[in-house]
């Protein structure tokens, strides 16, 4: 097993690859009753049509996170759930549209806890009458999320930015498209994607990683599966399919998106500081610390339910700002000029040493978040690289990088806007 | 973990815990009030204006560069109510000097900052800016209408209006939106004062400095606190029955697809001596966790709602149910919760049940240690009923529960207002027959 020492940040993290595939981070972290696991696939919504070597299998909207909600129930009546919270666990799952992570945070009985969860997430058993009565529960799911105005505002601006990817059709999938689910469809996409070669076991807390890992070989199948190759459609256009959708609910005040395509992204290293660099350009652009944000708060164009982010998945970078407003169309063209602005003259000295700070300081406070580390380990474990090189990179960005990708990334033409306003008096 | 607790200036209490577990450190400061529907709105909305300038930065502008020279510093705004006390200050976040590259300090500068934030605002002829009053009440407004967007937290604020109606507890820690329009800088000025002079404040600081140095840190920097006459006299009203013989039940409309239901119940006689790991282990037992009777028998067993969950409100005695249900079964739901009720008071329970209901509730409070913002809000309620039992203590507590003193507590509890939000136009039924 090898260990990495990251002085700067004081962590240790150990790594290893198991003869099965399964690539194990663990995050030894002194001092802390929680103890934290993610095991995780690298699949998500978007991987709906993809082969291990063979012929293409096409699959319906909703299926991964389907497997997700399925995958707690054990041949023998139990519940993992049950299981895992009776041991003192707090257990949960979450499915993305590039990857579904299964999780525990427990203070106690942690490796029992562990075997627990890598034994149920790598036995499937599904059967006709508990997939329909799944498939009343995530309706019931689907129906609820559709009610809200900000999956509403984010599921608009995905189909405006993309013409083809899967990422814009929701992860849960819809009432019709999970309809077509079968225990085989389960079975088939569990096989393919829920083996150790296509996971990952992140953890964190005050344990011993070669426990971890001998935890991880005992429970774990000992040969390597396929890593299945997922067809995602045609490439995007670097522009947006269209650029402006509204909808209208019951709202107090119209809820916004701005969005963007980044370039697709890479893997390893190159990955990493794609990621740190667009990151730091849309905190000097468009932080709560920038002009563009703190111009408009006075105003009163914007208030403090805004936020920024850069999200990659299954192989799209999407760039998302939003919040709410009494006119997104002005907040909309104040953006556009702030990007103009940047495009044309560069980033100063001063605000970029600024945001690189800023940057650093919130990156410190995001390893107190077992949650978050486990999941940006594993998030880096699929992009080819540590997550915790990310301090040491940081340092490394240049204003002309950050520029560069406003300039290319944030032009006008390449911008979409979502909008929800209220409903009609 | 070494905590320390002593007033470090008339009327201010500074808790202090060092650690060096984290990479960050955390600063709060937090004025104390009787939670009141005629203030509550300017109190929450003091340090949002106070956030937006001091002499030194006076724009949100400076005060933003500022904080991120501090590497990332973080001090937000905070308005809480604990029980029927008003909590309102600021929460700083800051990072441990020695995981910086420069390895600078920042907690002494963080302190400077709360203090500069709290005592030298950006003020014209000793009044607040009316633009900042201006746009931050706007804000206020906008938040407190904005609550309907989040239905489930909605149709819980609606349950304590209607079964506190005629308790300081009904104010929403935001105020309302009438005395919210109403305030103009002036009086806002008046009353932050006020609040300099009277309020008790409450420190809070978990990091790796000593308690020592914190101290002096935090007394230089409050130095010109003005400091008059202390209101101690605040405190929470806890009402042990229900207001009326049987619950009231309260049905409104909104367009939801997912109707919210919520029911509130007075904690009852154990609030007289409450004894809090029985009280915490019952909630868990009930409907806290993924174990609870509400869990497995309303939603897995019955599949009468799409999540059902109780919390507690343990300053004010209370505990809420709260489910998301499809309307054709609101009587089914809501008889299926109370029954769960009669079982644990029944002691109809089995100690797997229990065990797992103690496990489940240790392992949350313990938990709580490991993060900053817990462990403030944990510290900060126990400053307020002058508890000093830490996670880690009450955790173990938990362990010698018996079956008996959570039966008792549910004996205890009593139902006082089922509040059910339905989509419009829809039909609830009561008990099989069709009501519109």
């Amino acid at each position: 097993m090898d260990q990495r020492r990251f002085d700067n940040i004081g962590e240790t993290l150990y790594t290893d690859v198991l003869p099965n595939g399964l690539r194990l981070r663990v995050d030894s972290r002194p001092g802390f009753a929680t103890c934290y696991a993610a095991f995780a696939a690298n699949y998500g919504g978007a991987n709906r049509r993809f082969r291990c070597g063979g012929e293409w299998t096409d699959t319906p909207a909703g299926v991964a996170h389907f497997l997700e909600h399925k995958m707690f129930d054990m041949p023998d009546g139990d519940n993992a759930l049950d299981l895992l919270s009776a041991n003192g666990a707090e257990p949960n799952a979450f499915t993305s549209s590039g990857m579904t992570c299964y999780y525990f945070e427990s203070t106690q009985k942690f490796y029992d806890n562990l075997r627990l969860l890598l034994k149920f997430v790598s036995t499937p058993y599904f059967t006709p009458e508990s997939v329909a009565k799944e498939q009343g529960i995530i309706g019931q799911e689907i129906r609820m999320t559709e009610d809200t105005p900000d999956f509403a505002v984010y599921m608009n601006l995905l189909k405006l930015l993309y013409a083809r990817h899967p990422i814009r059709d929701a992860v849960a999938g819809t009432v019709d498209s999970i309809a077509e689910i079968s225990p085989e469809t389960l079975y088939s996409c569990h096989k393919v994607f829920y083996n150790p070669s296509n996971m990952t076991l992140c953890c964190a807390g005050d344990i011993d990683a070669e426990k971890v890992r001998a935890v991880a070989e005992e429970a774990l199948q000992a040969e390597r599966g396929c890593v299945p190759e997922t067809d995602f459609g045609e490439a995007e256009a670097d522009t947006p399919a269209a650029n402006y959708a509204e909808d209208r609910m019951d709202v107090s005040a119209p809820q916004f998106l701005i969005g963007a395509k980044a370039s697709p992204a890479l893997s390893g290293g190159g990955f990493l500081r794609q990621k740190l660099v667009g990151q730091l350009a849309l905190r000097i652009l468009c932080g709560t610390s920038s002009p563009f944000y703190t111009g408009l708060y006075a105003k009163g164009l914007l208030n403090r339910e805004y936020d920024y982010e850069l999200d990659w998945s299954a192989g799209t970078g999407t760039v998302i700002i939003g919040g709410e407003s009494r006119e997104p169309g002005a907040v909309l063209e104040h953006f556009k000029a702030a990007a103009a602005g940047v495009a044309g003259s560069g980033i100063s000295g001063q605000a970029f040493e600024n945001a690189l700070r800023a940057s650093y300081g919130a990156r410190l406070r995001g390893l107190e978040d077992f949650d978050n580390v486990c999941v940006s380990l594993a998030e880096g474990v699929f992009g080819g690289y540590d997550a915790f090189d990310s301090f040491a990179m940081l340092r490394s960005v240049t204003p002309e990088e950050c520029a560069e990708f406003i300039r290319d990334r944030l032009a006008p033409d390449k911008l979409a806007m979502s909008v929800i306003l209220p409903e009609k008096e | 973990m070494d905590i320390e607790r002593k007033e470090i200036m008339p009327g201010v209490n500074l808790t202090a815990l060092r650690t060096d577990k984290f990479k960050t450190g955390c600063l709060s400061l937090s004025l104390l009030t009787q939670l009141d529907r005629d203030t509550a709105s300017m109190n929450a909305l003091i340090p949002c204006v106070l956030r937006r300038g001091t002499a030194l930065s006076p724009d949100m502008d400076a005060l933003s560069r500022r904080l991120d020279g501090m590497y990332g510093t973080a001090v937000e705004p905070i308005t809480r109510r604990i029980g029927e006390i008003h909590c309102t200050g600021f929460y700083a976040s800051f990072p441990e000097g020695r995981f910086l590259p420069s390895g600078t300090e920042v907690m002494e500068e963080t302190a400077r900052l709360l203090a500069e934030l709290l005592l030298a605002p950006n003020t014209r002829g000793g009044l607040f800016l009316p633009d900042y009053v201006d746009s931050e009440r706007d804000k206020l407004i906008e938040a407190i209408r904005g609550r309907v967007n989040d239905r489930q937290g909605y149709a819980l604020q609606r349950c304590i209006e209607e079964m506190c109606r005629y308790e300081a507890y009904s104010t929403l820690r935001w105020g309302d939106e009438k005395s919210a329009e109403a305030i103009r800088y002036q009086k806002l000025t008046k009353h932050y004062h006020t609040l300099l002079a009277s309020s008790p404040i409450e420190l809070f600081y978990c990091g790796g400095a000593d308690a020592e140095d914190v101290t002096a840190v935090l007394r230089e920097a409050l130095s010109s606190l003005p400091r008059g006459e202390i209101d101690w006299d605040i405190g929470t009203d806890v009402r042990m029955n229900s207001v009326e013989a049987s619950p009231r039940e309260t049905v409104e409309e909104m367009g939801v697809s997912q109707g919210k239901l919520v029911m509130g119940f007075r904690l009852g006689e154990c609030m007289a001596e409450p004894d809090m790991p029985a009280i915490r282990v019952f909630n868990a037992l009930y409907g806290g966790g993924v174990t609870s009777k509400l869990f497995a028998n309303v939603r897995e067993k019955l599949s009468l709602c799409y999540y059902a969950s109780s919390i507690l409100e343990i300053h004010k005695g209370l505990m809420f149910v709260y489910s998301g249900i499809d309307p054709e079964n609101y009587g089914a739901a809501r008889d299926e919760i109370l029954r769960q009720l009669d079982a644990v008071r029944e002691g109809s329970f089995t100690d797997a049940e229990l065990a797992a209901a103690k496990s489940c509730f240790a392992s949350e409070v313990r938990a709580e240690a490991d993060s900053q913002g817990e462990l403030e809000g944990y510290w900060l309620s126990n400053a307020l009923d002058g508890g000093e039992i830490s996670p880690e203590e009450l955790a173990a507590l938990a362990e010698d529960v018996t079956a008996e003193q959570v039966s008792a507590v549910a004996r205890s509890v009593e139902c006082d207002e089922i509040y059910f939000l339905k989509p419009d136009g829809s039909a609830e039924d009561e008990d099989g027959s069709e009501t519109v």
